[in-house]
């Protein structure tokens, strides 16, 4: 039972910190041009940031 | 659209500043489409002096700019893409399209939050449910087990269920209960029930139901917003392609303007190729008119000094000076303005089915309910037990399938049209389209092509005034060329505005154009017709009609298979009307109707019961748009054709209206059979609710069910497509 106690809190901050780093890929505009995002990986250059580190 | 965009236009408009004065324009660019054009456009664009960044978003076409103080114009940036071969003009970012956005982000991060919480308390309610099966769990296990779904829930579900209350309060407040009362009710409900169950030690709470439902739910929310969404900013980009500017010309040269700012008495410069911005006269010029999108004629006009003009006729042939005679909100526009503003009055008051479902479920959910709380408390079962069963009543029946009901059938539908080129506006336009039983067409660029094309001319008397043609930018030249094909081109060509182009052939003076141009008298002015002939030779007459598009009367056919009516209402001649009418065998049609007379027809229609469709592209069309049942327009239609027509078809085929329609008719089917699947479902678990015989693992079973089968019978592909 111990163990429980245990191993449910760190399970749960796992899933939390998946949950925070949704939120962060969504704030930081990762989903808005997922089309753009696939053709960019060919070139080095192309994105050197993120569009909204830019701003 | 490169014409329009090459005049001398003020674009600072376009460009949003900050303080400091750096600037930031977006630009809508058409026609790139790998790693390779985001490379050269950024590149080219970021190489220009005064230009901070670019970047380009190839999912929404947007290329934003970023400017350093004022030593990059908007021109440049421009006229650089243009230069690349890529079609770009300027975007308004409005207001509303930033609150759209935060709308979609906001349910996507409720969804976000629900999925983690309906992940987690399953960790903690599967042993629970395990308890409730005789398996090994002390009381006291759980309780703790309750006490941690409930740590994970609560937060989840209050924060998921945020648009859900929202949405709900203000609806009450408006006296009203929409679908999210019932929804806002039965998760506060359940929560509290699950609190005080696991207070008193009992085996019945309900947490993990509470956060399953809303991420349920938000999926079919996050559907229907990503539906309108798209929608609504592509119907946007159309419109932003058109933009519409006028020339007004003052002492210090011209200048573009917003056609709202025109005023009376203002002179214009109309450019060929561009439409007139407002009503007005002719001061000076000469050129031919294409009246074909206000009043669906498609004999060319010609106008010169004097002559009037109505706003929306395209200019083809030479520049024109002219003066305006009303503002843009007097003019023929603006009446009919007013008449689509009517219609599209009338048409908001459809009520969508989703919301005739909620209206006769959101009553009879909540009679349950109550019923069986005071129903139970009166046989004796006692207050807390009594309030279970009313707030599993609550649970099972919470309208998950429900409100993925629709959604997933729309979102999945337009797709399929989007894929054939049919842009659907809303939801709402697929199921009103369902519902139509007779169709209007217009003639002219929508059963027809929209262009003349020349008709039974000898092969070698075109290839004989081919090389005229060829030098000329006037559409029937054109025409003539196109039907010639490549070859070569006049020597010394020179061409009047509004007469026609005169040229060396071989060394022979050689003249195309009208009748008196030439040097023929007379010729019949009801005809689309261009003379050819070299100095003092036989002329030759070349006679162009508008054809019907390819597909037309298979559409026609088509369309009677399926037990519509059709019928034509045109502004054009009784002539041309009666002839494309037979040739793609409709009977029944209308010549020389005027824009009122037209949506006074569909009127008469609709009052006598008729579900129309009207098909329509000119701006005569736009009042019979907006008031018709569904309306569909053309890509190539005015922007206020596109406005008032529920959905645009890119493309050249006809066909596509059937297509439309019969995807419609089909996803208005999927929909009433994911709702009979619901109240199927309904049926069987509300009196077993009632009766005490759902446990929480039993809830969470049923509810995910049907809401999986709803969304499988959504995406599961159509019997008439599978089979040969």
């Amino acid at each position: 039972m111990n163990i429980v106690l245990f191993l449910a809190p760190a399970s749960i901050g796992l899933g939390a910190l998946g949950l925070l780093a949704f939120f962060w890929t969504m704030r930081s505009g990762q989903y808005d041009d997922p089309k753009g995002d696939a053709e960019r990986i060919l070139y080095d250059h192309l994105d050197e940031a993120p569009p909204a580190d830019r701003e | 659209m490169s014409q329009s965009l090459a005049l001398p236009r003020d674009l600072e408009a376009f460009v949003r500043r900050d303080d400091a004065g750096r600037g930031r324009l977006e630009l809508l660019v058409t026609g790139a489409r790998c790693a390779g054009c985001i490379n050269k456009i950024e590149k080219a664009v970021g190489a220009l002096p005064g230009v901070d960044g670019a970047r380009l978003n190839l999912t929404t076409g947007k290329l934003a700019v970023d400017l350093d103080g004022k030593t990059a114009t908007p021109e440049r940036v421009l006229e650089t893409v243009e230069e690349l071969g890529y079609r770009a003009c300027l975007f308004d970012p409005g207001e509303a399209a930033a609150a759209q956005d935060r709308e979609g982000r906001e349910l996507a991060m409720a969804l976000g939050v629900a999925g983690f919480g309906t992940g987690n308390v399953m960790m903690f309610t599967v042993p629970a449910w395990a308890g409730l099966f005789g398996q090994e769990l002390t009381p006291t296990t759980l309780t703790v087990m309750y006490w941690m779904a409930a740590i994970v829930a609560t937060p989840c579900a209050l924060f998921a269920g945020r648009p859900f209350f929202r949405s709900a309060w203000a609806s009450l407040k408006r006296g009203k209960a929409n679908m999210d009362v019932p929804i806002s009710i039965g998760v506060i409900l359940t929560l509290i029930v699950s609190f005080s169950e696991t207070l008193l030690h009992g085996r019945h709470a309900y947490f993990d139901a509470a956060v399953t439902l809303l991420f349920l739910l938000l999926i079919g929310r996050y559907l229907d917003h990503r539906l309108r969404a798209n929608a609504r900013s592509a119907a946007r980009d159309l419109l932003a392609l058109q933009t519409p500017v006028a020339v007004r010309l003052t002492e210090d040269g011209e200048r573009g303007v917003p056609v709202a700012e025109v005023k009376v008495g203002d002179r214009l410069v109309v450019a060929p190729g561009d439409r007139i911005p407002v009503d007005g006269v002719v001061e000076s010029g000469l050129s031919e008119l294409d009246n074909a999108l206000i009043t669906g004629e498609t004999a060319l006009v010609p106008v010169t000094t004097g002559a009037s003009l109505h706003a929306g006729a395209l200019n083809l042939s030479g520049r024109l000076v002219m003066r305006a005679t009303a503002r843009t909100e007097d003019s023929t526009l603006a009446a009919i303005a007013r008449l689509m503003e009517a219609g599209a009055q009338a048409r908001s008051s459809y009520v969508r089915l989703a919301d005739k479902a909620a209206a006769l479920y959101v009553p009879v959910v909540h009679t349950a309910a109550a019923l069986t709380f005071v129903g139970g408390w009166a046989l004796g079962l006692g207050p807390r037990e009594a309030l279970l069963r009313a707030a599993a009543v609550l649970i099972v029946t919470c309208p998950c399938a429900l409100g993925l009901a629709v959604p997933a059938v729309q979102i999945a539908a337009s797709g399929r049209l989007f894929r054939k080129g049919v842009l659907v506006k809303s939801g709402a336009a697929l199921e009103r389209l369902a519902e139509v039983d007779h169709v209007v067409f217009d003639k002219t660029g929508v059963l027809t092509e929209g262009r003349p094309a020349l008709i039974d001319a000898p092969a070698h008397l075109i290839a004989m005034a081919a090389p005229l043609a060829r030098a000329s930018r006037h559409p029937l030249a054109r025409a003539l060329a196109a039907e010639a094909g490549a070859g070569p081109v006049a020597s010394d060509c020179r061409e009047t505005a509004g007469q026609g182009v005169e040229g060396l052939i071989d060394g022979r003076r050689a003249r195309l154009g009208r009748a008196a141009f030439v040097g023929v008298s007379g010729g019949d002015a009801r005809e689309t017709e261009l003379w050819f002939g070299f100095d003092g030779e036989v002329k030759i007459r070349f006679v162009f009609e508008d054809r019907p598009r390819a597909d037309a009367g298979q559409t026609i056919a088509a369309l009677r298979q399926m037990g519509l009516s059709v019928e034509i209402l045109s502004g054009d001649l009784a002539g041309p009307v009666r002839d494309i009418a037979r040739q793609i065998g409709v009977t029944d049609w209308k010549a020389g109707l005027t824009p009122f007379e037209k949506a006074a027809i569909i009127d008469r229609l609709k009052i006598e019961g008729h579900r129309i469709l009207m098909v329509g592209d000119g701006l005569n069309d736009a009042a019979a748009l907006a008031k018709a049942h569904a309306s569909m327009a053309p890509g190539a239609a005015v922007d206020a054709a596109q406005t008032a027509a529920d959905l645009v078809f890119t493309g050249e085929e006809l066909g596509v209206v059937v297509e439309a329609i019969r995807t419609a008719r089909e996803s208005r089917r999927r929909a009433l059979e994911n709702f009979g699947f619901s109240a199927l479902y309904n049926l069987v678990a509300t009196p077993a609710a009632m009766a005490g015989l759902i446990n929480p693992f039993i809830a969470a079973l049923a509810m995910s069910g049907s809401s999986i089968i709803v969304l499988l019978n959504a995406a599961r592909p159509s019997m008439r497509r599978l089979r040969p």
